[in-house]
C-alpha cells in the first residue's frame, strides 16, 4: 500500500535524526518491516531510493529485517504463526484469530559517517 | 516551511492554496546567515503571523535546515557510527492525529472519517444527509487528488466545505486535515465529515484524528471487497451499504457482503442506506446525533473537570498565607 508515503516518513525520520544528532551523510538504513504490516517491501525499495534522491540518505543501502506475523486463535486459545491478517487459524480453520505481532514498521537504526 | 509546524511545501494544496499558514501577513524573504565558526549561507524562509521563530536584537536565532549544510557544526564526528532510532513510520502522522482528536473533544465536535472505492457514492449520500440535517451544524473536509468540484457540491447544498487536493497522494493525512480544520473554524458542538480520497487501501493506515472510520461499499461493486481490502473493513467501525435502490437490477448477495465485513471485523456494524430513495438515512441521521451528543458530553465532562480542578486550586491558595 502507500509505499510512497512510507518512504517519505523514513526519510523525514532520518532528516529529524540527521538534525538532531549533525550527521551529512546515512550509508544504511535498517527497517523492521512486520510481515501482516501490508508493505510491499519491492515497493518499498523503489520508493525509498526515489524519494532519498539529493537528501543525506542519498545512496544509502536499505536492510529490511521482516518480523513474522503471529496471531491469538480465540478457538484454540493458543498462539499461531500468520500467513495474512485477516486469514484463518492454521490449526482449527477459525477466522477468530487476533493479530499479535508482525504488523511492525519501524526505522531501527541507522549507519552514518 | 511552514514555520508554525515545519511542513515544507509540496503538491498538497488545500482550497487551491499551498499548505502553509497563510495569512495577511505571511512573506518569504531570503537572507545571509553567519554561524558561530565564521561560515555564512543564504537561505530562505516563511514567516506568519505567529511567527514561530523570533530574531532577537543581536539578529540572531535558531532554525532547521531541511537539509545537511555542506559545513560541519562538528568536526570530528566523520567517523561511520550507529545511530539508534527505534521509531514507527507512522509517528508523525499518529502525533498529528491526537492533537486533532484533543482540538475536536475540547470543542465537542464528532468528526468520521468516510472511505470508500471511487463511485461508491460518498459525495450524494453527504449531500443527502446535509439536506435532511436542515440546519444542525456539520462541516465537509473533501479529499481528492484534483480540482474542487466535491467541495463545490457539498457547499451549493448549503454547508461549509473544503477542499484538499493531494496532488501525487492516494489519502488524506492528520496533517493535512489539521490545516483544514483550522481553516474551516468548526463551529462548537458540530459534524465533521471528513470524504478521503477515494481509494481502500491506502487511508486505512492514517489516522486523521477522527471518531470512527465509516466504510461505504455500494452495491454496484462486489460483495467481496471486504476480504479482498480487509484492512479498511478492519480499521472501520461502520460499513454503509449504499445505493440498495438498486438491488433489484444488479447481482449482488447483501448477506454474503456483511457476512465477508464479519468475518475481518466481528464488530462492524452495517446500515443499509440508499442516498436516492432515502432508505435507511434516518438510521444514519440517528447514529450521527447518537456520536454527537457523545461528543458533547465528553467535552462538559472534560470542563467540568477542568472547573473542579480550578476551585481545588482555588481553595488552596486561599488557605495559604500570603
Amino acid at each position: 500500500m502507500h509505499e510512497m508515503s512510507l518512504a517519505e516518513g523514513v526519510l523525514q525520520l532520518i532528516e529529524d535524526t540527521a538534525r538532531q544528532q549533525e550527521f551529512s551523510k546515512v550509508t544504511t538504513v535498517w527497517l523492521e518491516i512486520g510481515q501482516l504490516a501490508g508493505v510491499e517491501v519491492a515497493a518499498m525499495r523503489f520508493c525509498f531510493d526515489a524519494v532519498t534522491r539529493g537528501s543525506v540518505a542519498e545512496g544509502a543501502q536499505l536492510e529490511i529485517i521482516s518480523t513474522p506475523g503471529t496471531g491469538w486463535c480465540l478457538g484454540c486459545s493458543t498462539s499461531v504463526a500468520m500467513s495474512e491478517a485477516f486469514g484463518e487459524c492454521p490449526q482449527c480453520g477459525s477466522y477468530q484469530v487476533q493479530v499479535t505481532g508482525g504488523t511492525e514498521m519501524r526505522v531501527k537504526e541507522l549507519e552514518v559517517g | 516551511m511552514c514555520t508554525t509546524c515545519g511542513c515544507a511545501s509540496g503538491e498538497v494544496k488545500i482550497d487551491g492554496a499551498d499548505v502553509h499558514h497563510e495569512t495577511a501577513a505571511g512573506h518569504r524573504h531570503e537572507h545571509d546567515h553567519v554561524h558561530a565558526d565564521g561560515t555564512s549561507h543564504r537561505h530562505d524562509h516563511s514567516h506568519d503571523e505567529g511567527h514561530a521563530h523570533q530574531h532577537s536584537q543581536e539578529r540572531t536565532h535558531e532554525h532547521s535546515h531541511r537539509y545537511t549544510p555542506v559545513h560541519s557544526h562538528a568536526p570530528g564526528l566523520d567517523a561511520r557510527r550507529m545511530v539508534q532510532i527505534e521509531q514507527d513510520i507512522l509517528a508523525k502522522n499518529n502525533a498529528y492525529a491526537a492533537q486533532n482528536r484533543e482540538r475536536l473533544l475540547e470543542r465537542g465536535i464528532f468528526a468520521l472519517n468516510l472511505v470508500s472505492s471511487p463511485g461508491s457514492g460518498k459525495t450524494t449520500l453527504l449531500c443527502k444527509t446535509i439536506a435532511l440535517l436542515d440546519g444542525e451544524p456539520v462541516a465537509v473536509i473533501e479529499g481528492d487528488q484534483q480540482t474542487s468540484r466535491d467541495a463545490e457540491r457539498i457547499r451549493a447544498s448549503g454547508a461549509p466545505a473544503i477542499q484538499i487536493n493531494t496532488g501525487k497522494g492516494c489519502h488524506l493525512d492528520a496533517h493535512m486535515v489539521g490545516h483544514a480544520i483550522e481553516k474551516l473554524g468548526l463551529a462548537e458542538d458540530s459534524l465533521l465529515l471528513i470524504e478521503n480520497v477515494g481509494n481502500l487501501v491506502c487511508p486505512a493506515a492514517f489516522d486523521l484524528g477522527e471518531a470512527h472510520k465509516v466504510a461505504i461499499l455500494s452495491v454496484t461493486e462486489g460483495e467481496d471487497k471486504p476480504i479482498k481490502y480487509p484492512d479498511m473493513f478492519r480499521a472501520a467501525s461502520l460499513m454503509l451499504l449504499n445505493k440498495i435502490d438498486l438491488l433489484p437490477y444488479v447481482d449482488f448477495d447483501v448477506d454474503a457482503a456483511i457476512a465477508y465485513a464479519r468475518r475481518v471485523n466481528p464488530a462492524i456494524r452495517v446500515i443499509r442506506v440508499s442516498a436516492t430513495s432515502g432508505e435507511g438515512l434516518g438510521e444514519w441521521l440517528a447514529f450521527l446525533r447518537d456520536g454527537l451528543s457523545s461528543a458533547i458530553a465528553a467535552k462538559r465532562q472534560t470542563v467540568d473537570s477542568l472547573k473542579r480542578q480550578i476551585a481545588a486550586l482555588e481553595a488552596k491558595l486561599q488557605g495559604s498565607p500570603t
